[in-house]
């Protein structure tokens, strides 16, 4: 693998010495190097385990951000047929960091929208890396409005680091595209489901996953400031951000404690960037089963418990 | 003459700084320099009388104002779990919250109330930036929920104060999840075809701009209000290079399409009055400083029933 986070270290180590040593019985075939190849990688999975066993949150932040983690694209074209993108806010520009358009998920036709970070120097540019400017929440409420015209469910994939600060994103009016569009998810008659993907970066999120049921992959973050601009703030030292994450109760097992997030979705072990097939596969199985659930209920009644769901958000604590 | 500037200056400075500011009788306008009397800046709603700086007023000094006679009755506004992530920074939330409510003598960051402002009776909420920045975590999220269901039971406008540097970071994803809460509330206005008018006051920042402050039927703000999502510096270190003078402030805003109006505070009441009074179909108002309403025997004209 290309990419270890700094706490692989270890593992890295491992894994390179099991592939210098084949190498070396590739090369001079008296060798009989198998054996020992096979006790490394048998430690490298246990060590694999044992680092994803039990991630602190600001660890979860990191694989969150890992740049080999599938990304709303790969959701997208794995997951849907006939995707047909549609673009534009019919205002001002089309914005790329936000996907979105028609697509089958099974036989059922959706809107599917999402926030792309891109996955190299080019494309991160041009999805100006997952931050949405206005034009892009405004896209979205266009395609959210059409799908409720149509009864169309909506399915929508968050992977952000927050909307983008900018001078023009300020100028065309971010927060009054923000909060219009956290306002369109709550008055669609159809269902809404949410999956964060990877990083949940405060209101720039929320105004795609205010959602009737909420997923998380399982080493997913959702929070409303990074731990590195909460620990400037509070700690007034960036480099506080562990003790931040860890204060923040940012990850998906203590936000489905607090009631904010309906269902965690398993990763393979080592992460989704470990298993990229299994950890979309996983995505799939679980945007069904929530669909079918969904499926049963009346429009009004998926107004009316979205909204309910969050007017009773913060009845539960979490235990210290 | 090294003493001169390491004794005498200091000691000449410290006289006259001591002269300028005797007990809280005086009050230096941050914007020109000016010495405000206290009574006179109290009258003037916190406003400079020299440069019509608006200064911060509290919840409570605004209401006064605001109300006819000055009388307005608060709305209770549900109990939150106290610190319900038990977050700790440098300090204990807890503790921060104490301060706070010490300093300020209020509950939390908000003021929810009822009253008659030109004979027209409202639902009016102020964020208090003194506390904790005017954060929304909880509280402020359940206040605002408190007021849109007071309006709707009757069938009130609500006018909102803002005043918040955005989402409260001691309550994490819960102060988040006010973002959509508040929504539902102004959703519950909007079905009951209420009035819901924001007020925008220096500073209003962050999740607060991106949820209920920017979503009025009419949007106003007092002058050279600081209003945006991110905060400045964070904008410059993004895109390497120096923001435009008064980038984010009420009149930039006005000038990009973002607001209705900005409006003077002295001014504020009186246009509240003449907005709220057509929107709701009432007569006229009658203008000018009003006595307290009687009492409910003398009811004054109601908003129109039926549209």
């Amino acid at each position: 693998m290309a990419n270890y986070l700094e706490f692989e270290k270890p593992l890295a180590e491992i894994e390179s010495k099991a592939e210098e040593l084949r190498a070396m019985g590739r090369a001079n075939e008296e060798m009989d190097i198998e054996e020992e190849a096979k006790a490394l990688d048998k430690k490298a999975a246990d060590l694999l385990k044992d680092l994803y066993k039990d991630l602190t949150p600001w660890r979860k932040c990191q694989v969150a951000r890992h740049p080999d983690r599938p990304h709303c694209k790969d959701y997208i074209e794995a997951l849907f047929t006939e995707y047909t993108p549609l673009a534009g806010d019919r205002n001002f520009a089309d914005d790329h960091a936000v996907m979105g358009g028609l697509a089958r998920l099974g036989d059922t036709p959706v809107m599917v929208i999402g926030l792309e970070k891109g996955f190299d120097t080019k494309t991160r540019i041009e999805r100006n890396f997952g931050m949405a400017r206005p034009e892009g929440y405004r896209k979205a409420i266009r395609l959210m409005e059409l799908a409720d015209k149509f009864g169309l469910p909506i399915i929508t994939l968050v992977d952000t680091p927050g909307a983008y600060p900018g001078k023009g994103a300020e100028e065309r009016g971010q927060s009054e595209a923000i909060a219009r569009s956290t306002e369109k998810c709550l008055q669609v008659k159809v269902p809404l489901i949410s999956v964060i993907i990877g990083e949940g970066g405060s209101g720039g999120a929320v105004a795609l996953a205010t959602a009737n049921r909420l997923l998380m992959l399982e080493h997913s973050v959702y929070s409303v400031i990074s731990p590195e601009g909460c620990a400037s703030i509070l700690w007034k030292d960036a480099e506080k951000m562990r003790e931040a994450a860890e204060a923040l109760r940012l990850t998906a097992q203590d936000l489905n404690q607090l009631g904010v997030v309906d269902v965690i979705v398993k990763e393979p072990v080592g992460g989704a960037q470990r298993d990229r097939t299994a950890a979309i596969e996983g995505v799939g199985k679980a945007l069904k089963a929530t669909l079918k659930e969904l499926a049963k209920k009346k429009p009004n009644a998926l107004v009316k418990d979205r909204r309910q769901k969050f007017l009773s958000i913060g009845s539960k604590g979490l235990a210290a | 003459m090294n003493w001169i500037n390491n004794y005498v200056r200091p000691t000449i400075n410290s006289l006259f700084s001591r002269r300028e500011t005797p007990d809280n009788l005086w009050t230096k306008c941050p914007e020109c320099g000016t010495m405000l009397f206290h009574r006179e800046l109290k009258e003037n709603q916190q406003v400079c009388g020299e440069c019509g700086h608006h200064m911060l007023i509290t919840p409570r000094e605004r209401f006064e104002h605001l109300f006819d006679g000055g009388i307005f009755t608060e709305i209770e506004v549900p109990d939150v779990p106290l610190d319900p992530l038990t977050f700790k920074d440098q300090k204990k939330y807890p503790e921060r919250i104490k301060a706070a409510q010490k300093k300020t003598g209020e509950k939390d960051a908000i003021l929810v109330v009822e009253g008659e402002i030109g004979r027209t009776p409202i639902i009016a909420a102020a964020q208090d930036f003194s506390f904790m920045g005017g954060s929304m975590g909880m509280y402020v999220g359940n206040a605002i929920i408190a007021a849109a269901e007071r309006a709707v039971a009757t069938k009130r406008p609500f006018i909102l104060f803002s005043a918040a540097g955005g989402a409260r970071m001691q309550e994490g994803i819960l102060s988040l999840m006010q973002m959509p809460r508040t929504t539902v509330a102004v959703q519950m206005l909007r079905e009951a075809g209420l009035p819901y008018i924001v007020v925008l006051t220096h500073p209003t920042t962050g999740g607060v701009t991106a949820s209920y402050a920017m979503l009025g039927d009419v949007q106003i703000a007092e002058p050279n209000a600081l209003i945006g999502f991110a905060g400045a510096r964070v904008i410059e270190q993004t895109i390497g290079e120096k923001l435009p003078e008064g980038f984010q402030r009420s009149e930039y805003l006005l000038d990009h399409g973002m607001l209705d109006r900005v409006t003077h505070r002295k001014d504020m009441r009186d246009e509240l009055v003449t907005i709220v009074r057509m929107l709701m179909g009432m007569s006229p108002p009658v203008m000018g400083d009003l006595p307290a309403p009687k009492e409910a025997a003398e009811t004054p004209d109601q908003p129109a029933e039926e549209k």
